[in-house]
C-alpha cells in the first residue's frame, strides 16, 4: 500500500491543484479517523488492565452473601450490600458468623491480617535501608578508594548481577540452620541484603564515580577523613540514586513470598509477612472472596501509595537500570 | 607495627593505649549486637514491639558497625590506615555478597552430585533424574511456555502501548493504569485473577468476569486454571498483565528519544503512519527492546510464585523454580533441588557473559 505516486504533484493546472485540495482533504480525514480509532483502542486497553483491580476492590466492600451470588458488577443495584465489615474482620480476625443459603448459621474465624502487615514492615525497613548503607560504602571505595584487586572484585559484582537467588536457598538454608537464623528477621535481612547488594553496589558506583573529584579534593584539603567525606557529603549528594533503589527494594521484599517461605516459615505462623498470610488465606478458605478480596487489598496499600506517590522515582530507578536478576 | 610516624615517643603504653581499644571496639560492639539479636530470638521480647525494636536494632546496628571499624582503623597510624580503610568501606558488601551469591553457586553445584540428605555421592544421578522425570519434563515445557509467551506478550503489548500512549491524548493516564500492576506482589496479583478465571458449574451464576462474559456470549463456564495445557497460558496471562507496566515505561522513554524530525521526514515521504513505526520507530529503539526482552526473559525464568500461589503446580503447570522449591521442602531432597537451582543458573549465564561484555566495553572503570 505505498502512496508514493501521491506525493510527485506536477506543477501548474488548475485541475492539478484541486486534486492536491481534496487528497489533502482525504488524507486529514483518514487522520482524524486513525486518531480516533488508536484513542479508543488504547481506552480499550486500559479499561482491560485495571478492570481485574476494580473487581477485586468492589468485591472488598461487598456483603459475603452477595459475593457467592453475584458478580461484582451488580454491585450498584445494592448499594446498601457495601461495608467495610470484610476490612474489620480481615483486620482484627475476630469470630463472625452468617446465616449461609440453606439457613444455617456458619461461624468463621478471620484471619489477623494486622500482624503481619506488622511483621512485613520489621522484614521490609531493615531489608532496604541496610543493602543501601552497605552498598554505598562499598560504592564508595570502589569509586575513590585504592586498593589491590579493585577491578577484579567488581567485576565480580558485575557477574554477580544476574545470578539467581535459587542458587543460593539451599547453603544458606543449612547455615541458618546451623547458626539459629533460620526464622529470624536477621537471617531475612541478611538474605535480602545479599541478593540486593549486586544491584545496589553497581547503581550507587555509576552514580558517585560521576560525582567531580574536585569535592573531595577540598574536602581533604580541610583536613576530613574518608569517613567523614561519604557520611557528610556523597551520602546527600547521592540521595537520588539512594531514593530510586530504595522503591525498588521496597517493593521487591515488601511483595516478595520466595525468600519468606524458605528462611522464614521456620518461626512458624506468628512471623508470617503479608504474602505469606495471604496465601494461607486463599489456600485454606479460597473460596470466601470477601476476605480474600479484602486481604489482597489490605496487602496492596502500602505499595501502592509508594508508588502514587513516588511514580517519577520508580521511573528514573526502572530506565537507571533497576532491575533485579 | 614500627612505621608509626606520628612524632610523640610516649612509648609503649601509649601504643597499647591506641591500639587495644582499636580491637577491642569492634568485639564490644558485635557483642552488643548478638545480645540485642538473642533477646529477641528467645522471646524476651514480643508482639509488635519486637518488630519495631528488631527493625530499629538491625539498622542502628549495621550503621553502628561501619563507625566503630572506621573508629578503629584510624587509631591505628596512617600507614596501617591507608591499608586497612578500602576494606571497612568494601569488605562488609564483599563478604555478604560471597556469603550470599558467590559461594552458594560452587556450594550448590557440590550438592548436585550428592544424595538427597547430602551424605553419600551420587554422581549424575540427580540430573538424570531431572532430565527424565515426566513432571520435570513438563517443568521444562512450561518453563520453555513461559520463556516465550510471557517475554513475548509483555514485550509486544508494552510496545504497543507505548506507541499508542505517545500519540494519545490521555497519555499519563493510561500509562499509569497500565504500569500500576508493577506495585501489586505476584501473590496478590493471584488472589485478583483468580477471581478474573473463577468458575461456578453451568446453571449457576458465575461470579467470575471471564465466564460472566463466556456465558453472557451463549458458552459453557471453562475451568480455567484445571484446563490442560491452556491452563499455563492463562497463569502467563497473569505475569503478563503485571510485567507490561515495565516493557511500556522503559520503551515509552526510548520513544521520546526518537528525534522529532526522523519520524518527520519519513511522514512527509507520505509513508503510512503503521509504515513509520515499522521502518523508522522500532529499529531506533531496537537496542531498549533487547533491554527489557533480556530483562523479562531473567524473570520468566525464576517465575514462582504466581504458579505457587495460583495451582501449586497442580494440573500440569509445574515450572523449575516451583519444582525446585518442592524438592527442598517437600521431598527434601536437596540434590535434585540443587541440581534444578545449577539448571537455572546455567539458563542465565549468557545474561551474564552479556552483563560482563557491556562492562568492559563501557571501560568506565579506570
Amino acid at each position: 500500500m505505498s502512496r508514493v505516486d501521491e506525493r510527485s504533484p506536477l506543477p501548474g493546472a488548475d485541475f492539478e491543484e484541486a486534486a492536491a485540495v481534496s487528497r489533502l482533504r482525504r488524507v486529514s480525514v483518514r487522520k482524524v479517523t486513525g486518531r480516533l480509532v488508536l484513542n479508543a483502542v488504547l481506552a480499550l486497553v486500559c479499561a482491560a488492565w485495571t478492570l481485574p483491580t476494580v473487581g477485586l476492590l468492589v468485591t472488598s466492600f461487598r456483603d459475603p452473601d452477595m459475593v457467592s451470588r453475584s458478580g461484582w458488577w451488580s454491585a450498584a443495584r445494592d448499594p446498601k450490600g457495601l461495608s467495610l465489615d470484610n476490612y474489620r474482620t480481615v483486620l482484627a480476625g475476630q469470630d463472625w458468623s452468617y446465616v449461609d443459603a440453606s439457613g444455617e448459621t456458619v461461624r468463621l474465624r478471620g484471619e489477623n491480617m494486622l500482624g503481619a502487615f506488622g511483621n512485613s514492615l520489621a522484614v521490609t525497613i531493615p531489608s532496604v535501608l541496610i543493602p543501601i548503607l552497605v552498598a554505598a560504602f562499598a560504592a564508595y571505595g570502589f569509586a575513590w578508594l585504592k586498593f589491590p584487586g579493585r577491578k577484579m572484585l567488581f567485576v565480580g559484582i558485575v557477574a554477580l548481577l544476574a545470578v539467581p537467588l535459587q542458587i543460593a536457598l539451599i547453603p544458606i538454608l543449612r547455615d541458618y540452620q546451623k547458626a539459629g537464623l533460620n526464622g529470624s528477621f536477621l537471617g531475612v535481612w541478611l538474605a535480602h541484603t545479599g541478593f540486593g547488594l549486586p544491584l545496589a553496589t553497581y547503581l550507587f558506583y555509576n552514580y558517585i564515580s560521576t560525582l567531580p573529584r574536585s569535592i573531595l579534593e577540598s574536602a581533604f584539603i580541610d583536613g576530613a577523613s574518608h569517613y567523614t567525606c561519604f557520611t557528610r557529603l556523597i551520602l546527600p549528594l547521592a540521595m537520588p540514586a539512594l531514593a530510586s533503589f530504595a522503591i525498588f527494594q521496597f517493593l521487591w521484599v515488601w511483595n516478595d513470598l520466595l525468600v519468606a517461605l524458605v528462611f522464614l516459615s521456620g518461626a512458624g505462623r506468628t512471623m508470617e509477612v503479608l504474602t505469606q498470610r495471604l496465601l494461607a488465606l486463599a489456600g485454606s478458605r479460597g473460596q470466601d472472596w470477601h476476605l480474600l478480596t479484602a486481604g489482597a487489598f489490605v496487602s496492596m496499600l502500602l505499595p501502592l501509595a509508594v508508588f502514587f506517590g513516588l511514580q517519577k522515582h520508580f521511573v528514573r530507578g526502572l530506565l537507571a537500570g533497576s532491575v533485579k536478576g | 607495627m614500627k612505621g608509626k610516624s606520628e612524632g610523640r615517643t610516649s612509648g609503649r603504653g601509649a601504643w597499647i593505649g591506641r591500639v587495644v581499644p582499636a580491637f577491642l571496639a569492634p568485639v564490644l560492639a558485635l557483642a552488643a549486637l548478638w545480645a540485642g539479636f538473642a533477646l529477641i530470638k528467645e522471646g524476651w521480647i514480643s508482639g509488635g514491639f519486637a518488630a519495631a525494636f528488631a527493625a530499629v536494632w538491625g539498622v542502628v546496628g549495621a550503621a553502628l558497625l561501619y563507625f566503630v571499624a572506621n573508629w578503629s582503623v584510624e587509631r591505628l597510624g596512617p600507614k596501617v590506615r591507608a591499608k586497612a580503610l578500602p576494606f571497612v568501606f568494601v569488605g562488609p558488601a564483599l563478604l555478604v555478597m560471597a556469603w550470599y551469591l558467590a559461594a552458594p553457586t560452587v556450594r550448590t553445584l557440590a550438592l548436585s552430585f550428592f544424595d538427597a540428605s547430602s551424605r553419600g555421592f551420587a554422581g549424575l544421578d540427580n540430573y538424570a533424574y531431572v532430565f527424565t522425570d515426566r513432571t520435570m519434563r513438563i517443568a521444562f515445557l512450561n518453563n520453555l511456555a513461559w520463556l516465550v509467551f510471557g517475554t513475548g506478550f509483555s514485550v509486544l503489548s508494552g510496545l504497543a502501548i507505548a506507541i499508542m500512549a505517545d500519540r494519545s491524548r490521555f497519555e499519563r493516564v493510561a500509562k499509569s493504569l497500565v504500569f500500576l500492576p508493577m506495585a501489586i506482589s505476584f501473590v496478590g496479583a493471584g488472589v485478583i485473577w483468580r477471581f478474573v478465571y473463577a468458575y461456578r458449574p453451568e446453571g449457576d451464576a458465575q461470579v467470575g468476569l471471564l465466564n460472566a462474559l463466556v456465558t453472557a456470549a451463549g458458552g459453557a463456564p471453562v475451568n480455567w486454571i484445571v484446563e490442560r495445557p491452556w491452563n499455563t497460558l492463562f497463569l502467563i496471562v497473569i505475569f503478563v498483565w503485571l510485567q507490561t507496566g515495565f516493557a511500556m515505561v522503559v520503551l515509552s522513554a526510548a520513544i521520546k528519544g526518537v528525534p522529532g524530525e526522523l519520524l518527520e521526514a519519513a511522514r512527509i515521504d507520505g509513508a503510512s503512519e503503521l509504515r513509520v513505526v515499522r521502518s523508522v520507530l522500532i529499529p531506533s529503539i531496537l537496542p531498549s527492546i533487547v533491554t527489557v526482552a533480556t530483562t523479562t526473559l531473567l524473570l520468566t525464568l525464576k517465575v514462582f510464585d504466581i504458579v505457587y500461589a495460583m495451582t501449586n503446580g497442580l494440573y500440569g503447570t509445574e515450572v523449575l523454580a516451583s519444582q525446585q522449591y518442592k524438592q527442598m521442602f517437600k521431598f527434601l531432597h536437596y540434590g535434585r533441588g540443587s541440581a534444578i537451582a545449577i539448571i537455572i543458573l546455567v539458563a542465565v549465564t549468557p545474561m551474564i557473559w552479556y552483563n560482563l561484555r557491556q562492562f568492559n566495553k563501557r571501560e568506565a572503570f579506570s
